[in-house]
C-alpha cells in the first residue's frame, strides 16, 4: 500500500530535481509521439534539443535562442510574482499584444521623425498598454470580487479582434496598397528594436529580460513586497493578520506582469516580428505559464527554463524543416512538459511511504 | 445598415444550435464543480472532443459514432488531470492550465489530416405535429438530435442533485470533503466520476462545433468557447437550469452579432466579435458583485486537494 506523507516544508532537493526529472520524461513520452507519428524518435530528440546548440548549423540557431527566450522569461518573471501570491494572471497573451499595439501606435504616430527619444517612448507605452489591459481583471477581482483567472482569459481574445482591427483599420500601412499589416519598424531607424550585438540575437528585449530576472530576484528575496507575495502564497491567512493588504496586492502583481507582458509585446513588434499584423501574437504569453512554473516560479530557474522553452521552440522549428515533424507536435510537447512537472511535484510536497495494509486503512 | 434584413425566427431557430456547445461543456463542469474540482481544461477536452467526433465520423460515416468518440476522448483526457490532482494532489488552477495548452497541441496534431474536409451533413428531427405549429416550430423543434439531447443531460443532472443519494453525495463530497470522507464516502474515486463526467460532455459540445455548427474541422477552433463555459458556471450560481438559461442567451447575442456582421453594421468585424467575450466578463462581474452572491453559491471545497490524513 502506498501512502502519502505530507512534508512539512517543501523538499528542497526534490522542488530543483522535478523539473529536470520532467524534461528527460517528457523526452521520454515525446519520443514515443514521435515514433507513434512514424519518425526517428532519437534523431527527433537529437534535432530539437541538440542540433540547435551544438550541432551543423548551430551559427544559425544559437542567434535565434535568445530572440525567442527573451520574451519567455520577461513574461514569466511577471506572471510568477502573482503566481506565488495566488493570483492568477493568464492572460498575458492579450497584454503582449496590447503592449505591442499600444507600443507601436506610438512609434507610428512619429513616423517619419527621427529622434533618439521615440524607441523610450514606445517602451513605456508598450509597458502603459500591457499594464491597463492587466488592470482590467486587477481592479474587478478588488472591486467586485470577479474571478481573474477567466477575465484574464477572455481579455486575451478581446485583445486578438483590437489587433485585427488595427492591422485592418487604423495601423494599417497606408503606402501598403490596402494590404493588412502596419509599416516595418525595422526600416523606421529609430523605432527599431534591433540586434544589439550581430550573431547573438540580444536585442533590447533581451536587456530587459535580464534586468527584470535580476529585479525579480532582489524584490523577492529582500524586499517587504516580496515577502508579501511570499506569506500571501503559503499562508493567506497569516498573510492577513501580518498586515498584507491583499488589494494593493493583486494590483502589484497583475500590474507587474502585465506592463512586463505589455513590453515584451513591443520589444516583438518593434524587432523580430518587425509590424502589426492579424497573425503578429504566437502564443509566447502561455507558454511563459509554463515556463513560470517550470523554473518554480523563481527568477534564476525561470531564467534556464525560458531557454530550455526557446530550445523547444527553434529546435521544432528544425524538426519541422529537417523531419517533417507538424508543428503542433512541439505545442504537445510543451503542455505534456507541464503535465509532467505538475505531476512530479508530489514528491517536492509529499513523503511517498509503503505501509503495509492494517485492519481497515 | 438593414435590420429588415434580419430574419427573426432563423435568427431564433440558430440559437439553440449556437448555444449547445457551451450548454454540453458547461453541465459537465458543473457537475465536477459541485464535486469541488475546478478543473480549467475544459478548452482542451472540448477541442480534442472536436477533432475526435470529426476524425470518427468522417471516417465511418456516422455522427453518431463521431459524438461517442468524443465523449471517450474528452473523459480519456480529464482522466489526465483526475491522476494528477487527485492522486498525485497537484495544483488544480495550473493543471487544468496544462490541459489546456496540451489539448490545443494534441488536437492540432491530431487534426493534420483533416484540415479543409468537408463534414458530414447532420439531419433535422422534425418532431411531428409540433414542428409545424406556425414560428414556434422551427425555431424549437426542427434541431438535430443533440439540441434535445443536450437538454435532456441538463434535465437528468438536475434530477440527479436534486433528488437522488448519488446527487446528494457529490454535493457533500463538494461541500466538505473531511465530512464526506468521515462518513465514509469515497471522495476520490467520486470525484474521478464527476471529472470524467465533465470531460465526456466537454467533448461532446466539441464535437457539437465540428459535426454541426461549423460543420469542419479547423485549428484552434473552439475560440475559448471553453472559457465561456467556464464562465457560464459561475452565471449559473452552479445550478443546472441556470446554466441552460445563461446557454441560450449567450447563444442568442452571439448569433445577434453574427447577423449584424452579415446585415453589414458599420461596425468592423472585429469590434462586433469581441462582443461575446465582453458580455461575458460584464455577466462575470455583475454576478460576483451583488454582496459576493456568487462566492456564496460556489461550493465550499471547490479547488481544494483532498489527502485523507491518517
Amino acid at each position: 500500500m502506498i501512502a502519502l506523507e505530507k512534508r512539512p516544508t517543501p523538499s528542497t532537493f526534490w522542488t530543483w530535481a522535478t523539473p529536470v526529472l520532467a524534461v528527460l520524461l517528457t523526452m521520454i513520452a515525446g519520443g514515443l509521439m514521435f515514433a507513434l507519428l512514424g519518425k526517428n524518435p532519437f534523431l527527433a530528440i537529437k534535432t530539437i534539443f541538440y542540433d540547435p546548440i551544438l550541432g551543423e548549423f548551430a551559427f544559425y540557431y544559437r542567434g535565434q535562442l535568445l530572440v525567442k527566450a527573451g520574451p519567455l522569461i520577461l513574461i514569466a518573471v511577471g506572471l510568477a510574482m502573482g503566481f506565488r501570491a495566488g493570483i492568477w494572471n493568464i492572460g498575458a497573451e492579450g497584454q503582449y499584444i496590447m503592449g505591442a499595439i499600444c507600443g507601436a501606435a506610438v512609434g507610428l504616430a512619429f513616423y517619419p521623425t527621427e529622434s533618439w527619444l521615440i524607441f523610450p517612448l514606445m517602451v513605456i507605452a508598450g509597458a502603459a498598454g500591457g499594464l491597463v489591459w492587466a488592470m482590467i481583471p486587477a481592479i474587478l477581482k478588488v472591486r467586485f470580487n470577479t474571478n481573474e483567472i477567466l477575465v484574464s482569459l477572455l481579455l486575451v481574445y478581446v485583445a486578438e479582434q483590437l489587433l485585427a482591427a488595427m492591422a485592418l483599420g487604423p495601423l494599417r500601412n497606408p503606402e501598403a496598397s490596402g494590404f493588412p499589416g502596419s509599416r516595418n519598424l525595422q526600416q523606421y531607424p529609430s523605432a527599431a528594436n534591433l540586434e544589439l550585438i550581430p550573431g547573438t540575437g540580444a536585442h533590447w528585449g533581451v536587456v530587459a529580460a535580464l534586468v527584470a530576472v535580476i529585479f525579480a530576484y532582489i524584490l523577492l528575496s529582500r524586499h517587504l513586497t516580496g515577502f508579501h507575495i511570499r506569506l500571501a502564497g503559503q499562508s493567506p491567512r497569516a498573510a492577513r493578520f501580518g498586515g498584507v493588504n491583499p488589494t494593493a496586492l493583486v494590483v502589484f502583481c497583475m500590474g507587474l506582469s502585465g506592463a512586463l507582458a505589455g513590453m515584451a509585446g513591443l520589444f516583438e513588434v518593434a524587432g523580430p516580428a518587425g509590424q502589426i499584423s492579424i497573425d503578429f501574437n504566437s502564443g509566447y504569453g502561455f507558454t511563459a505559464i509554463i515556463v513560470a512554473f517550470l523554473g518554480r516560479l523563481h527568477p534564476i530557474g525561470i531564467l534556464l527554463a525560458g531557454l530550455l522553452m526557446a530550445l523547444t521552440y527553434i529546435g521544432g522549428e528544425a524538426a519541422q524543416a529537417t523531419l517533417q515533424i507538424p508543428a503542433a507536435a512541439i505545442q504537445a510537447f510543451q503542455g505534456m512538459l507541464l503535465f509532467f512537472l505538475l505531476g512530479l511535484d508530489v514528491f517536492a510536497n509529499y513523503r511517498i511511504r509503503l505501509t503495509k495494509r492494517e485492519g481497515v486503512a | 445598415m438593414d435590420m429588415s434584413s434580419i430574419n427573426w425566427v432563423l435568427l431564433l431557430a440558430s440559437l439553440m444550435v449556437a448555444a449547445t456547445p457551451i450548454l454540453l461543456a458547461g453541465i459537465g463542469e458543473l457537475v465536477v464543480e459541485r464535486s469541488g474540482v475546478l478543473n480549467l481544461g475544459v478548452e482542451g477536452m472540448m477541442i480534442t472532443g472536436a477533432i475526435s467526433g470529426f476524425a470518427v465520423a468522417t471516417g465511418t460515416g456516422s455522427v453518431t459514432l463521431g459524438f461517442i468518440a468524443a465523449a471517450v476522448a474528452g473523459a480519456a483526457l480529464s482522466m489526465l488531470f483526475g491522476v494528477l490532482t487527485q492522486f498525485l494532489l497537484s495544483n488544480q488552477v495550473a493543471t487544468g492550465l496544462a490541459l489546456t495548452l496540451f489539448g490545443l497541441g494534441l488536437s492540432a496534431l491530431l487534426g493534420q489530416g483533416y484540415v479543409g474536409i468537408k463534414g458530414l451533413s447532420v439531419p433535422d428531427i422534425h418532431i411531428p405535429l409540433i414542428s409545424d405549429i406556425p414560428i414556434l416550430g422551427p425555431i424549437l423543434f426542427r434541431h438535430d438530435a443533440m439540441v434535445y439531447i443536450s437538454i435532456l443531460i441538463v434535465a437528468g443532472v438536475w434530477a440527479m442533485l436534486k433528488y437522488t443519494r448519488a446527487g446528494l453525495i457529490l454535493r457533500a463530497v463538494g461541500e466538505n470533503h473531511d465530512a464526506a470522507h468521515a462518513l465514509g464516502y469515497k471522495v476520490i474515486r467520486i470525484r474521478l466520476m464527476a471529472i470524467a463526467f465533465g470531460g465526456a460532455c466537454a467533448g461532446l459540445g466539441g464535437a457539437y462545433l465540428s459535426l454541426v455548427r461549423v460543420p469542419q474541422w479547423t485549428e484552434g477552433m473552439t475560440a475559448g468557447a471553453g472559457w465561456i463555459a467556464l464562465a457560464l458556471v459561475v452565471f449559473a450560481s452552479w445550478r443546472p437550469w441556470r446554466v441552460l438559461i445563461g446557454a441560450y442567451l449567450f447563444g442568442g447575442l452571439t448569433v445577434l452579432q453574427l447577423n449584424l456582421q452579415a446585415a453589414g453594421m458599420k461596425i468592423p468585424v472585429e469590434y462586433l466579435a469581441m462582443s461575446p467575450y465582453l458580455i461575458t466578463i460584464i455577466v462575470l462581474v455583475i454576478m460576483s458583485s451583488g454582496r459576493g452572491r456568487a462566492a456564496l453559491d460556489a461550493p465550499a471545497a471547490l479547488g481544494r486537494s483532498f489527502h485523507a490524513s491518517a
